[in-house]
């Protein structure tokens, strides 16, 4: 066990291994093994209720896993605090519900983390902040509050704001299900940009056609287990399982 | 279009845009707004009637006693005894010392009065959004204010300030030092057991919860009256804290747990994405409390803050149960002075005590309603 631990630390980004969750009787997260390598793109799909939210919550700690390993960037999460502060420094999150704070200005959200966590100098923070803006396309929107964007722009602040961290491991966790259809793009392509300079990504996502694009694997999830993992050529042209064809059936007209 | 309305379509395409107009003139004038909003039907009729019946019943009355037929000018109660005498405002002028200060030695209200002055001026300081340098308000209003006020009111030989005991205090000096304490403890206090009640830690918790809900569940006179005489018992004779220093414990953790509760309505409104997107960024607990959830959860809660100080500032005329001379009861003991009794006298004591109170606690409730303006003004979407 220790060897592979250590073989797999040097190219390995998350390894998750034999991981169990409950929520009370309810065994959400059954028997997850899942490596993901350094700078590969994961697609995590599956009919609502099947885990793949709780299993990328499990990755940052944000859900405790009661059975099981996971080792993100060669570091076990247990529940050493210290151990799990270390690790969400070098993991970016962007939810559904975009999460900012919406008592603070947009260049103050990307700063507070490089500032309070990554002892920056402000000075030095909000040039970061003002380089990742830029590069998500809404540097003018820096002096607004969250509240005064549309959906997708607030989106594309909360990937520039994890990126402000400078992550070696991007969760997103449904990203774009909470947009309105025409503000689906604008924030995908930021993920398809983000992807093309080698970040690791585990995406939660049921836009199939990025997965197409950016995945290097698709992860099937259903009733709590990895039911069908393969690379999106095959994945989506050979489906083997009979509940990934069922699903796929059911999103792909 | 030119075809006729009348003929059912199908197909539809704007050829021209549509113009950007001006909304509607709502009304006209004085006697617009009177109609729309006193005479708008039957009942808004009666109720506008009723209301100025009830003015013109009142007002008169109200105005020839505490002005037309008060009393301004009087070396004695004489005056304000006489027959048709109305408020005896002279009566306020000459104890208006005694209310201020209580027994404080008259050569050195001057420090009093430096004490008010200076507190004053912080808060403005610290209150008005436009002045700048908050931080450095901050500092001199909960750090260097306090040692000074102690250093100014209860005096230091040391700088030619003789002592002055609790016991010489009075007035407003008493209820404004009281409520102060109280406002300023009360928050951070509040904001503590609020969280301890959400700890995960089962004794934190558990301890959060015993203190809220004992000191809540009795009467603030009881929690004055142990703190007057049980306090004493638990510390050495020589450190039996001062007469005063008491029931300023007793207010302070009285509010901290009333303020608890309303700080933890802040908290559980605040939606979980807030704390797990601070998580997230590897914020640790304290950090997150700081920079996001409290920002946020006490803006929610200003109402009930406000509400709290309010209800504390008058509170504090309780402190007068364990023989402390707050303003409330300066003014009771002055009514007793044989050369001022009189009814119209008592009568005007209280209203003037009425209006102190008022006074604050309304100015307390309008800087609210104005923070809270401010506070949404840029996050409106």
């Amino acid at each position: 066990m220790a060897d592979a631990a250590a073989s797999a630390t040097a190219d390995t980004a998350v390894e998750l291994a034999g991981v169990n969750k409950w929520y009370g009787k309810f065994h959400v997260l059954r028997d997850i093994n899942l490596t993901v390598g350094r700078g590969e793109k994961i697609v995590i799909c599956g009919p609502s209720g099947s885990g793949k939210s709780t299993m990328i919550r499990c990755v940052n700690r944000l859900e405790e896993h009661q059975s099981g390993r996971i080792v993100v960037n060669g570091i076990e999460l247990t529940s050493d605090l210290k151990r799990i502060d270390e690790i969400r420094r070098d993991v970016g999150m962007v939810f559904q519900s975009f999460n900012l704070f919406p008592h603070l200005t947009i260049l103050e959200n990307c700063v507070l983390a490089p500032v309070w966590v990554r002892n920056m100098p402000r000075k030095e923070a909000e040039e970061l902040a003002m380089k990742y803006l830029t590069r998500v396309r809404i540097p003018e929107q820096a002096g607004k509050y969250p509240g005064q964007l549309s959906g997708g722009q607030q989106q594309r602040v909360a990937i520039a704001r994890a990126l402000c961290m400078n992550p070696k491991i991007m969760l997103f966790d449904e990203p774009t299900s909470a947009l309105d259809p025409e503000m689906v793009k604008e924030v995908l392509d930021t993920m398809v940009s983000l992807a093309a300079e080698g970040m690791t990504m585990l995406c939660v996502t049921h836009e199939m056609g990025f997965a197409r694009q950016v995945a290097d694997r698709v992860v099937f999830m259903d009733a709590g287990e990895i039911v069908e993992a393969n690379a999106p050529a095959e994945f989506f042209a050979n489906p083997r399982h009979e509940r990934t064809r069922a699903f796929l059936g059911q999103i792909l007209h | 279009m030119d075809s006729g309305a009348s003929r059912l379509e199908t197909a539809y395409l704007r050829e021209t845009p549509a113009p950007t107009l001006p909304p509607p003139a709502l009304s006209s004038g004085a006697l617009g707004w009177t109609r729309k909003n006193l005479f708008s039907g039957p009942i808004s009729s009666v109720f506008t009637l009723l209301t100025i019946a009830f003015a013109a019943w009142t007002l008169p009355g109200l105005v020839r006693y505490f002005i037309l037929d008060a009393v301004w000018r009087a070396d004695d109660g004489a005056a304000c005894r006489a027959p048709g005498a109305g408020a005896c405002w002279a009566y306020i002028g000459q104890k208006f010392p005694f209310f201020m200060y209580g027994s404080y030695p008259r050569e050195w209200v001057w420090r009093v009065d430096v004490t008010f002055v200076v507190g004053a001026a912080l808060i403005v300081w610290l209150l008005a959004p436009k002045l700048r340098g908050k931080q450095v308000a901050a500092f001199l209003f909960f750090v260097a204010f306090p040692v000074l006020g102690f250093v100014l009111l209860s005096g230091w030989e040391a700088v030619g300030l003789p002592k002055v005991g609790t016991d010489l205090w009075g007035g407003v000096l008493v209820s404004l030092v009281v409520s102060a304490v109280g406002i300023v403890v009360s928050l951070p206090g509040g904001v503590l057991l609020a969280m301890g009640r959400r700890s995960r830690l089962p004794m934190v918790r558990m301890a959060s919860v015993v203190f809220i809900e004992v000191v809540r569940g009795v009467p603030l006179i009881t929690v004055l009256f142990m703190a007057n005489f049980m306090l004493p018992l638990f510390v050495p004779d020589n450190w039996s804290p001062d007469r005063l220093v008491r029931p300023l414990i007793g207010v302070s953790l009285f509010a901290s747990a009333y303020m608890a509760e309303v700080v933890r309505g802040g908290l559980q409104a605040m939606p979980k994405g807030q704390f797990e997107g601070a998580m997230a960024l590897g914020l640790g607990y304290g950090r997150m409390m700081r920079l996001v959830v409290l920002p946020q959860a006490l803006t929610k809660v200003i109402p009930g803050i406000v509400n709290t100080f309010i209800g504390l500032f008058k509170d504090t005329t309780l402190v007068a149960i364990v023989g402390i001379y707050d303003f409330l009861r300066t003014v009771d003991t002055a009514r007793l002075d044989p050369l001022w009794a009189g009814p119209s006298i008592s009568t005007t004591g209280y209203v003037f005590a009425a209006m102190f109170y008022f006074i604050f606690c309304f100015g307390m409730s309008r800087y609210s309603q104005y923070m809270e303006r401010e506070l949404s003004k840029d996050r409106q979407r």
